[in-house]
């Protein structure tokens, strides 16, 4: 036992990769699914064991190949980075047992093995970034979940998937090469890729590089904001929701986005924050003016969409905005509101995204003059999609209204008491788009289109019910959330200059 | 004068960002699929030169052990390159499938034309 305790951090990684592998060979997909179903099972009690261990004895630090770091690549594991592989951990195996019936309903029987094998690679690379302790590793990390994930857009049912999956394919490719690019003038200035070496060595050189130092964080905040959908760099993100599988989408939105977001963090907090004055540069305040805008016009857009998906699609870049906001703010309820947006917004937009795909699955549409009255028909699925909005509006009593009282706390802190009306606000943008769609789906006669429909089976009801049952949760019970966030946003800013 | 002299001090650096600006361009510029496929390959190939220009030490050898000489090359940066110029064929390969299924499913691969191919249904 103690012989694998010892290896959690590599291990985290390389069990999605040979599922992958696995996977790939099995060439049906009943015993894909079942490899993806068991690894997905298995990487919930690495990351919970890693983040007890954390929680109780402080940062892990595992050397690879037991080459010594700063020369070896070192996995560091944090409260941060075991709060991200938790979630993305939990995210794949709350998910997973929805993806049989939803990947056999919308995927040609050839491909389904394929798709396993692309999550789990998509799984590996996502686990990868947070785990890592070495900037490259991280680049090379984001490539793996960036190569599947191109893939898994592709495999969408409609030919605009691949047109999606193209356009996704060069802009992720830009943002990952403007990481490199960082990375690389980082490494001129430090000689090293160790991220906590960096930091140590960043600020001795600040005096002589400091242009080349903040050409570096310009590269890596463009880069991985393109890869988090900051607005404007979102424009990938409404057609590769709309158009990917819908499990694949719940998936994506839930995880992807947020370990990008993990690796901004990481790099404005823990290492240019701790080797510079951040607050010498504009950094926070054009994060927030872009947020305040992603919250606006995004959620603007949003309200006249006609399909569901493209519509949550446009929300998800809003509610990025609400953490990028948090982060923003550089204080500690700021902080603390925006990562447990992280949380609070992967749970309801895997929920809210499992609802579309539940309501594909039996009414064969997600266009929204279609689903008239699709909550008589499929009553359970429609109230777990009801709660989640709730939750994306911030009603009381939801795990959304704990991520925007901090949010409003860190405004107010800074006696910014413009932004804390504009997050109300925001709210109400919400109000009026799920507004829209509940108002269809229960107010209205039941349609033509959806008079067959009712709710799928067990297989992919829990997962739904599971989730929006977890939104509540966590809107009363913030230990979990609030409370690990809390934490770590103190950590963080601890260590800034 | 000076500016010429930083210029001509720097002109592997010079190079590399014409390649950068000049792959970027072509990624925005072109509608045609497989151009922006080969103007992000120029994009990430500028990438490689800013790893490799440092790490090349005039008059260096070989990074390789031995008494009689000191001064050699950076290894580490030329790793690292090996590694994103296997990341940047998988990326151009997976690119060039999805043009070819593209060019299935639409039968162009200009974006114009595919954009006007889904209005019409």
């Amino acid at each position: 036992m103690n012989a694998v305790w010892a290896h959690l951090p590599i291990l985290i990684v390389l069990v999605p990769l040979f599922g992958a592998l696995l996977a790939g060979f099995a060439r049906r997909a009943d015993p894909a699914f079942a490899i993806a179903l068991v690894v997905s099972w298995v990487i919930p009690f690495c990351a919970g064991a890693m983040l007890w261990q954390v929680l109780a004895s402080g940062p892990i630090s595992y050397h690879l190949g037991s080459w010594a770091p700063p020369w070896g690549i070192e996995y560091r594991v944090d409260a941060l980075n075991a709060f991200v592989l938790m979630l993305v951990s939990m995210i794949g195996a709350v998910t997973m047992p929805f993806a049989r019936r939803s990947v056999g309903f919308e995927i040609e029987e050839g491909q389904r093995p394929w798709f396993y094998c692309m999550y789990l690679l998509c799984l590996t690379g996502l686990l990868g970034i947070a785990v890592t302790g070495d900037a490259f590793n991280a680049f090379v990390f984001l490539e793996i979940s960036s190569l599947s994930t191109y893939v898994l857009i592709a495999l969408g049912r409609d030919r605009r998937a691949l047109l999606a999956a193209f356009q996704y394919l060069i802009m992720g490719t830009i943002g990952a090469t403007f990481y490199v690019v960082g990375v690389g003038l980082l490494y001129l200035m430090t000689g090293s890729l160790n991220m906590v070496d960096i930091a140590a060595r960043l600020g001795p050189a600040w005096a002589d590089n400091s242009r080349t130092i903040i050409a570096a964080l310009a590269f890596v905040t463009v880069g991985v904001s393109l890869k988090l959908a900051l607005f404007p760099l979102h424009v990938w993100l409404p057609n590769a929701y709309s158009y990917a599988p819908s499990w694949a989408t719940a998936f994506l939105s839930a995880t992807a986005t947020k370990v990008a977001i993990y690796l901004l963090v990481r790099f404005l907090f823990s290492i240019f924050g701790v080797a510079i004055d951040l607050r010498a540069l504009p950094v926070a305040a054009i994060i927030i003016g872009l947020s305040l805008a992603a919250m606006y016009i995004a959620s603007l857009i949003a309200v006249f969409q006609s399909s569901l998906s493209r519509m949550l699609a446009y929300s998800s870049v809003a509610q990025i905005g609400y953490i990028t906001l948090g982060i923003g703010f550089v204080n500690l309820a700021g902080l603390t509101g925006g990562l447990v947006h992280i949380v609070n917004h992967a749970l309801m937009k895997a929920a809210l995204f499992l609802a579309v795909g539940a309501v594909f699955f039996r009414a064969r549409t997600v266009q929204l003059d279609d689903l008239a009255g699709i909550g008589r028909k499929m009553p359970i699925t429609m109230t777990a999609f009801t709660v989640a909005c709730f939750g994306l509006i911030g009603t009381p009593g939801t795990s959304g209204f704990i991520s925007k009282w901090y949010l409003a706390l860190g405004a107010i802190e800074r006696g910014w008491w413009l932004v804390v009306f504009l997050i109300v606000g925001s709210s109400l943008i919400a109000l009026i788009y799920v507004g829209r769609v509940l108002e269809i789906a229960w107010l209205r006669e039941p349609s033509a289109a959806v008079a067959e429909a009712r709710d799928p089976p067990l297989s992919m009801l829990a997962p739904l019910v599971l989730l929006a049952a977890a939104t509540i949760y966590f809107g009363f019970d913030t230990e979990w959330t609030a409370g690990i966030a809390s934490t770590t946003a103190k950590g963080l800013l601890g260590g800034l200059r | 004068m000076q500016t010429l002299g930083i210029i001509l001090d720097h002109y592997s650096y010079v190079i590399t960002i014409f390649l950068m600006m000049s792959g970027l361009y072509i990624v925005a510029a072109r509608g045609n699929m497989v151009k922006k496929l080969v103007g992000l390959s120029i994009f990430q190939t500028s990438v490689y030169l800013l790893y490799i220009e440092p790490a090349k030490i005039l008059g260096g050898t070989a990074p390789i052990l031995d008494p009689a000489f000191s001064v050699y090359s950076n290894p580490l940066p030329h790793v690292l390159i090996l590694t994103a110029i296997v990341v940047g064929v998988a990326t151009l390969a997976l690119g060039l499938a999805l043009a070819v299924r593209i060019n299935e499913a639409y039968g162009t691969i200009e974006e114009d034309e595919i954009f006007e191919r889904d209005r019409e249904t």
